[in-house]
């Protein structure tokens, strides 16, 4: 075929090798990918595929309001929690019932210590493979290793060689049994790797240590939440009562004890990631510095919605910690304010989605959605409706749509909000980036890549993390004025709310901008809707061929070997993609769901 | 070469003297004579890792996520020094057909041989392609495995009851591991909750790789030894239960006393599970204590059970005990003999003897 360019500056050739993906692993969910490599196996298009479909809102249909919370964070169980926050926000969002501020602060230090724990672990659990060899950790000098573990983070106390040596020994074990676990068929002869084995040691030692600490940092939720994966939330506040010093107090949700415990593990949360993660981040950004692929949609078009309201209920711009805002064309000058209400802003188009409008060429307003399934393949698809062998994305090819903010494709996320926040002058964040720019010596371009993702996310747990312990601070120091409401239960009895409501509620997840949409009628669900940041980032191409972030990002990278996709891999996960949470959609009017005929 | 489970204790600190001694212990219980106890220790001595093959299907990743909060034993551990999981996509280096290689190398090489572990479920609708994998239904990649599976543990609520995706209208008829049409009989097990405890994920590989064998199951499938109980027979607010003391709003008095969730929505007298006896991460709290009424997600179906606010029964005052019990006492009746345990087990001693050793 002949080159297309897309309305979104991207040049389309699909005449060369195709490439394909599926499963992309290391990711929550399943995704399918499928690139053109030209004859210097340079990728000349890109196709992503979200290859999985649950049908969530359709369950939600007639459902309690006050139990949304449940069902939606079973959404996704890896940023568990953010959409049962968003629900909850919905909820009272259409039914106005205003939180307590202990109930803002707790709710705030959830969705952080979930903003630190899922980019730990997607760092150095998902991410890290695609940077770091742990084969080629078996050759390192365990002293070296050492001193290079002091040189980068000095006050990290596991430093000592004979340290290294016991865990390289422990691989190497783990090696020569040959059973190599998780780490079988790796990538590791490919070139695309550039640690020495030094740092490849180091960042191994870490993957393990952060498998250990992970779990630690999740216990803030234990405490408020009774679980972890899945807490318990409540519309009006939060369920965990707060009992200091009264009757019964050692039996409370919250008391003294509990308090103490929080306060530790955000203490040590705030340790290791700045003493093992972002050293790691800075380390390995530093031999990868001259791999500057994938920026896609960064530099051009991203989206934020804002998220930790400092006082409870004011969910305006100036009262959100994290930006908010949109950013089109690279105009990085001008912050246009987002409004999820009005039906000319945010709108999902579906002419290359498994799902059918009666009029394809349009986009809809989440509140004025429609979806019907309809899995159909292209004309020139290779292989059979259960057998794909290759896509044809001139035709339906996701079972994700495309969200569109004022006809954009927008990428979300943290580098996203960071870019947000950069060009808004945010103090924190601005003090963060131009420190790590100048410590691997790179110019501000840097930012938009592979890289820069992966750095920005690093930053925002960072940040994350010291925000906790403020609205800790925060938490106690009401307690101390006296307050300990947590609930307003005023509005919890559907026979107080009115007949017809809607609302809309928001967070920053840890992948991007994420928001809901209700209708609530006869206090039962009437329509449920979510946009969810890899719905943004994974979209496919729109009506008017624009591809999405994931597409874009892969554009024009070189890969070393495209049998072996490292680089496909790598720039796709510093997205963090979460299939389970792209792809839900139902119909306002609660359309019942038609049988998919394939065809 | 392999670093066998006695060699992961020695690493852990445990001494020689404690491993023998742990190796009687774990006879005794068993029932067996002194005699037993050199044999539990050879076993534990020499065992290569068992090859586990975890699939995703219509799922959150919940299970994989609470799986890695385990305290005792540590996730890393296990990953590192019990099994050899060779398939995990969420974890796994190798992607595409990389990774789907795999699936047929340890089909190959352990045909008979490794535990199939299930997280989600596929669904039946859209022709199984609501659930891709590799460009076809995650179904057939599902049939394939079991085929050749020694036993399949179904990881939480998606594998071993349906899960949120399975609740009306259950748009893709997603469904759950034991009910999928054509799939090999093989001996399972199911660990339910949305998602199950991390330590009783962990408990579970750890009793079948010690003991060569599942746990004793009730009729469900579910191992007795954290799902023969309700949560509300060992709640640490059972005695206001019992005394009539109850929450009746959010954030009341009784809310911050500590008094029995009942009339909040409370799901403990009729959920099946360990969260008041294990707790959660690491036995730091769990639903009820942290204020919120338990909302069964253990138990099969428990999304269509009504709101999770609504109580249980309508009855005031303190007639509850005995309705409580009566709610319990229903549950309480599908549960039982362990005759189905005892085949599972069987079974899975009848694949081994096929199959070769563990």
């Amino acid at each position: 075929m002949t080159v297309i360019q897309t309305p979104n500056g991207f040049n389309l050739d699909n005449s060369g090798q195709r490439v394909v993906v599926d499963p992309v692993t290391r990711i929550e969910g399943h995704m399918r990918c499928e690139v053109n490599v030209d004859a210097e196996n340079i990728i000349r298009n890109a196709v992503s595929t979200g290859t999985m479909w649950r049908g969530l809102e359709v369950i939600l249909k007639g459902r309690d309001p006050r139990d949304a919370w449940a069902f939606v964070q079973r959404i996704c169980g890896v940023c568990t929690g953010t959409h049962a926050l968003t629900s909850v926000r919905t909820v009272e969002d259409a039914l106005k019932i205003a939180i307590p501020e202990n109930a803002n602060s707790i709710r705030n230090i959830m969705q952080l210590s979930l903003q630190v724990h899922d980019h730990l672990v997607h760092f150095y659990h998902l991410h890290a493979l695609d940077w770091v060899n742990p084969v080629n950790a078996l050759k390192a000098d365990p002293k070296a290793t050492s001193e290079l573990q002091m040189r980068t983070s000095p006050k990290h106390p596991k430093s000592s060689p004979g340290y290294f040596r016991d865990v390289q020994n422990r691989l190497k074990k783990f090696v020569e049994s040959g059973q190599l676990g998780p780490f079988k068929n790796g990538y590791w002869t490919n070139p695309a790797y550039l640690l020495p084995p030094e740092a490849d040691l180091m960042a191994v030692t870490h993957y393990l240590e952060a498998l250990d600490f992970q779990k630690e940092i999740m216990t803030t939720r234990t405490i408020f939440g009774g679980k972890d994966t899945h807490p318990n939330w409540l519309v009006g506040g939060v369920p965990c009562a707060i009992n200091m010093d009264g009757d019964l107090a050692a039996g409370a949700p919250i008391n003294m004890e509990r308090l103490n415990y929080v306060a530790g593990v955000i203490d040590r949360s705030i340790d290791f990631v700045e003493n093992v993660y972002i050293p790691d981040i800075l380390a390995v950004g530093s031999f990868y510095k001259g791999w500057l692929y994938g920026g896609g949609l960064s530099g051009k078009s991203v989206l934020a919605y804002g998220d930790i309201p400092d006082r409870a209920n004011d969910y305006s711009p100036k009262n959100l910690m994290m930006p908010s805002g949109a950013i089109i064309n690279g105009n990085l000058k001008e912050v246009h304010p987002v409004d999820l209400r009005d039906p000319e802003q945010i709108q999902e188009f579906v002419p290359h989605s498994w799902y059918k409008y009666p009029d394809e060429s349009k986009g809809l307003h989440p509140w004025d959605g429609i979806t019907e399934p309809n899995y159909k393949l292209g004309a020139n698809t290779r292989g059979t409706s259960t057998n794909i062998q290759q896509l044809d994305e001139s035709a339906k090819y996701s079972w994700i749509k495309a969200p569109r903010w004022r006809g954009n494709a927008m990428e979300v996320g943290p580098l996203a909000r960071y870019v947000v926040g950069y060009a808004q002058g945010h103090p924190e964040i601005k003090d963060q980036v131009d420190r790590t720019l100048s410590a691997l010596g790179v110019p501000l371009d840097a930012l938009f890549s592979t890289l820069g993702r992966t750095a920005a996310r690093a930053l925002e747990a960072q940040w994350a993390a010291h925000k906790q312990k403020y609205f800790f601070q925060k938490l106690i120091a009401n307690i101390k004025a006296g307050d300990t409401a947590t609930a307003n239960v005023e509005r919890f009895d559907p026979k107080t709310w009115p007949k017809e409501v809607k609302g809309v509620g928001f967070t920053e997840a840890p992948r991007g901008a994420l928001a809901h949409w209700i209708r609530i009628k006869d206090t039962k669900i009437d329509n449920y809707q979510c946009v969810v940041p890899t719905t943004w980032n994974g979209s496919p191409r729109d009506n008017k061929g624009n591809i999405g972030a994931f597409e874009a990002s892969l554009m024009n990278t070189k890969m070393e070997r495209p049998e072996e996709p490292v680089e496909i891999l790598r720039t796709l996960h510093s997205f963090d993609p979460c299939l389970a949470c792209s792809t839900h959609v139902m119909g306002p009017e609660g359309d019942e769901m038609a049988v998919v005929k394939v065809r | 070469m392999t670093e066998t489970f006695y060699e992961v204790m020695r690493r852990q600190g445990i001494t020689r003297r404690s491993f023998l001694k742990y190796c009687s212990l774990t006879a005794a219980s068993l029932g067996l004579g002194p005699s037993f106890a050199p044999k539990i220790a050879h076993a534990m001595e020499t065992k290569p890792r068992i090859p586990v093959l975890w699939l995703h299907g219509l799922e959150c990743t919940c299970c994989s996520e609470s799986f890695i909060r385990s305290a005792h034993p540590l996730a890393k551990d296990v990953i590192l020094s019990m099994i050899s999981l060779d398939y995990d996509d969420t974890i796994m280096a190798a992607a595409g057909q990389q990774a789907e290689a795999i699936v047929q190398e340890t089909i190959e090489k352990y045909d008979g041989n490794f535990i199939l572990a299930c997280e989600g479920n596929p669904p039946l609708n859209q022709e199984g392609m609501s659930c891709i994998i590799a460009g076809k239904p995650y179904l057939e990649q599902l049939k394939h495995a079991a085929e050749h599976c020694k036993a399949i543990i179904s990881w939480g609520s998606c594998a071993s009851w349906g899960c949120v995706q399975a609740a009306r209208p259950n748009p893709t008829q997603a469904t759950p591991i034991d009910k999928v049409p054509g799939l090999a009989a093989k001996p399972i097990i199911k660990v339910p909750g949305c998602p199950p405890i991390a330590e009783v994920m962990t408990a579970v590989i750890t009793y079948i790789l010690t003991f060569d064998r599942f746990p004793e199951l009730d009729r469900q499938g579910r191992p007795k030894m954290f799902y023969s109980q309700r949560i509300h027979d060992k709640c640490y607010r059972r005695p206001h239960f019992d005394a009539g003391q109850f929450v009746e709003a959010f954030d009341d008095e009784g809310a911050r006393k500590g008094y029995c969730l009942y009339k909040v929505g409370c799901k403990g007298p009729t959920t099946y599970n360990a969260c008041s006896t294990v707790r959660w991460n690491g036995g730091l709290s769990f639903p009820i204590q942290a204020g919120h009424p338990c909302i069964g997600c253990s138990e099969d179906g428990f999304w269509d059970k009504g709101s999770f606010y609504d109580r249980l029964t309508n009855i005031h005052g303190f007639g509850i005990e005995a309705s409580a019990d009566e709610i319990g006492g229903t549950a309480a009746a599908v549960v039982g003999t362990a005759v189905a345990a005892h085949a599972a087990v069987s079974a899975v001693k009848r694949a081994r003897q096929k199959g070769g050793d563990v």
